[in-house]
């Protein structure tokens, strides 16, 4: 290995910033699962009936269902009798002001920079803090009401809006649609609910930040978006989790519905403990994303940039049913160390005149494995359908791997799909062309990788955009010999 | 001004330059000539810092400072600057955006303060207008998607604004027509001072028609083998580098 193949492995070896835990009392389950514990969860959160038989049946499914083995990724199986199903924190969870709310969280919510205080809110971020299993706040929930937007937290929606709930939950994501999704569906804890009503464009960007802090739960929270006729809403996720050495299982659900006319923009900077340099540890990140475009001329976006997790299993999708609706997909995977990532996108066209544009960037570091993979799929009825796709991977050293899996399945003449893939390296052509201008190898470094990754930056919301950008420096810093 | 004493640079462990001594004083112009896989770009790589080139032997001293000691980003600091023979592409950087980096790079490595971003431009404009250089230049990425000519021209902006202490031109009129060969000797000329010297490694005489050196040396096999002013190049165009490689056998 050259000197500079070394240095580059420095650059892209540096310790994870976020892992402290916190010491909050928690009130948690036993250890494993049954449909006791998937009752004693749905009671718990005092849910109406028709929850309770919704998680129970998705349980039921669960146990009829088999772990995904295609992805290309590769770890121990895991043991779900060996999970704590539910843990919030034991002081009362529902705060009126910020004084109420247990002063270790609140440092906890600082060391992360969750932007919970005046200032951050007057920046014009509504925040809806996950931790573990239970929102703990949320801001500027008044403001919003008055426009008749509802942001809360899932177990209030259930409470305060059970017709909602009961309309869309599992409309887009059935409780039976996968592995992860079927035991999501039967457990989740909690998450976030957004209600945007017609014609309203929502004002601020709505934000929620996940966090897993108490050792050996797992995270299952599901989120549900719901844009009304001429809606707006762009919605923001951040999520962090402390070291630990065990593994930690998150498996989300998120479901957009977006009806004639709406927008929906979802962005998300994942940030989950990847492990340590030998590969001990990190979060399994099994989520399932999907967006369905409703109405007529609706739009969905999903950005993501992906720095964390042990291993991703994602594939935030588009279901374009609405005729002229459109589809969008702009992700940046970073991996490193032992980080094994196989992620991409779905994009369903049943409607006619749909249009969906994927941009993947991946980044291989280390020993790191990087997979795009994505579906296009053009239906019988979805005439002048129009995709874009373009895959670029960028690998960092001699020792990651970058892979490709693009499926098509067409069944309409009409339609037009274009892919674009490339591979490329950090070449040292290009380290030595920056620093012959003087840049330092770490600022030459950082300027290529946000070269590499700008047609994605350039889709997240600006205050997440810089974010995104230090989050990347910090994953590819390290001590320049 | 820079100093090269006995310079041996291995690549990949096959000796390519085996024992160059090069004096350039301030505000001299250098040209170095030889056939190709003589070491000409070898030299100008050495003196730059690139990695693949090994220094087993000699010594590079640049304004009293051991070159050899520092690093590519340290070179550039003290004044080096080369100009690309194939200049790289880096695609989604723009080049202001990397010109920014560039001027601020250097101006905190020489304890100045940086340029405010009304400053830069100003300063930019001028750079591009003097070279006759269009500022959409500045808005694309750089280099990506440039012809060989913007490259080549790309680069006498970046040395325009970065005014080293010594340009080197690493067979800059490589593929040029002749249009583009003038806009590089244009930049060349407009920079020439009392205090900047140029060391101009070319294959060709004909951009020595437009930048007329003060000094050529002829490399071959590793070795300056001869010396001498603008007459040598003239001489080296009609003749070609036959006469040269016979004397060098038979010196």
């Amino acid at each position: 290995m050259s000197d500079s193949m070394q240095t580059l492995e420095k650059h892209t070896s540096s310790e994870y910033k976020y892992g402290f835990t916190s010491d909050i009392e928690t009130d948690a389950f036993p250890k494993g699962l049954n449909e006791e514990v998937v009752r004693m969860i749905s009671a718990r959160k005092n849910e109406p009936e028709f929850m309770t038989e919704w998680r129970l049946k998705a349980y039921r499914n669960w146990l009829t269902m088999k772990e995904p083995k295609w992805p290309n990724v590769h770890y121990e199986p895991i043991d779900y009798q060996d999970i704590i199903y539910y843990a919030a924190p034991k002081k009362k969870p529902k705060y009126e002001s910020l004084d109420e709310v247990d002063p270790e969280l609140l440092r906890t919510f600082d060391r992360l920079g969750i932007p919970l205080e005046e200032q951050k809110v007057l920046a014009g971020v509504a925040v809806d803090a996950v931790l573990d299993s239970v929102s703990v706040k949320t801001t500027y929930k008044e403001k919003l009401a008055e426009l008749g937007i509802i942001f809360c937290s899932f177990s209030e929606a259930v409470q305060d809006h059970p017709e909602l709930v009961k309309k869309y939950l599992g409309s887009v994501v059935p409780y039976n649609d996968n592995y992860f999704a079927a035991l999501n569906s039967a457990v989740f804890s909690d998450g976030s609910f957004v209600y945007i009503p017609k014609g309203v464009r929502c004002p601020m960007e709505l934000s929620t930040y996940f966090r897993i802090n108490f050792a050996n739960t797992g995270q299952f929270e599901r989120t549900l978006i719901i844009a009304e006729e001429g809606s707006y809403v762009s919605y923001l996720e951040g999520c962090t989790a402390p070291m630990r050495d065990e593994n930690q299982l998150h498996a989300a659900v998120v479901e957009l519905v977006a009806l004639d006319d709406a927008q929906i923009k979802y962005s998300t900077v994942q940030n989950w403990y990847p492990g340590d340099a030998e590969g001990k540890g990190g979060i399994y990140n099994f989520v399932t994303k999907r967006g369905l475009c409703k109405g007529r001329n609706s739009k969905i976006s999903w950005t993501q940039v992906e720095t964390g997790s042990a291993i991703t299993w994602k594939y935030p999708s588009c279901v374009l049913k609405g005729d002229n609706s459109i589809g969008e997909f702009y992700s940046v995977a970073v991996t490193n160390n032992y980080q094994q990532a196989d992620t991409g996108t779905k994009m369903v066209h049943l409607g006619k005149n749909t249009r969906s544009t994927i941009i993947s960037k991946g980044i291989s570091a280390g020993r790191s494995d990087n997979s795009y993979r994505g579906l296009v799929k053009i239906g019988k009825r979805a005439e002048n359908a129009h995709n874009f796709s373009q895959c670029d991977s960028l690998l960092m050293g001699d020792r990651c791997g970058a892979h490709t899996f693009p499926y098509l399945e067409i069944e309409n003449q009409t339609a037009k799909v274009e892919h674009e893939a490339t591979t490329s390296k950090i070449g040292e052509d290009q380290l030595f062309y920056l620093q012959q201008r003087g840049l330092s190898e770490e600022d030459a470094i950082n300027m290529i990788v946000n070269g590499y990754c700008k047609e994605v930056f350039n889709e997240l919301p600006m205050e997440f955009a810089s974010e995104a950008q230090k989050l990347l420096a910090i994953s590819l810093e390290g001590s320049v010999g | 001004m820079l100093h090269i004493k006995d310079l041996r640079v291995s690549v990949e462990d096959k000796e390519i330059l085996k024992g160059v001594n090069l004096d350039i004083n301030p505000g001299e112009v250098h040209a170095i000539m030889g056939p190709n896989g003589s070491g000409k770009s070898t030299l100008a790589n050495a003196i730059a810092g690139r990695e693949e080139y090994q220094i087993t032997q000699g010594s590079i001293t640049f304004d009293g400072q051991d070159l050899l000691d520092m690093e590519v980003d340290e070179r550039a600091h003290a004044g080096v600057f080369m100009a690309f023979q194939y200049p790289i592409e880096i695609p989604g950087v723009s080049n202001a955006t990397f010109l920014k980096s560039a001027i601020n790079a250097l101006r905190e490595a020489r304890g100045q303060e940086e340029l405010s971003p009304v400053e830069l431009l100003k300063l930019l404009r001028e750079k591009a207008r003097m070279l006759g250089i269009d500022e959409s230049f500045l808005k694309r990425s750089l280099n990506e998607g440039f012809s060989g000519g913007e490259k080549k021209r790309n680069e006498m902006l970046q040395m325009a604004l970065l005014e080293p202490k010594l340009g080197i031109l690493d067979e800059t009129d490589s593929g040029l027509d002749i249009d583009a060969l003038r806009i590089v000797a244009d930049a060349v000329n407009q920079l020439r001072g009392p205090e900047r010297s140029f060391l101009i490694v070319t294959h060709y005489q004909r951009l020595l028609n437009y930048i007329v050196p003060d000094y050529v040396h002829v490399i071959y096999d590793g070795r300056i083998v001869k010396s001498g002013d603008k007459e040598l190049a003239i001489q080296l165009e009609e003749q070609g580098y036959d006469w040269i490689k016979a004397e060098a056998v038979a010196g």
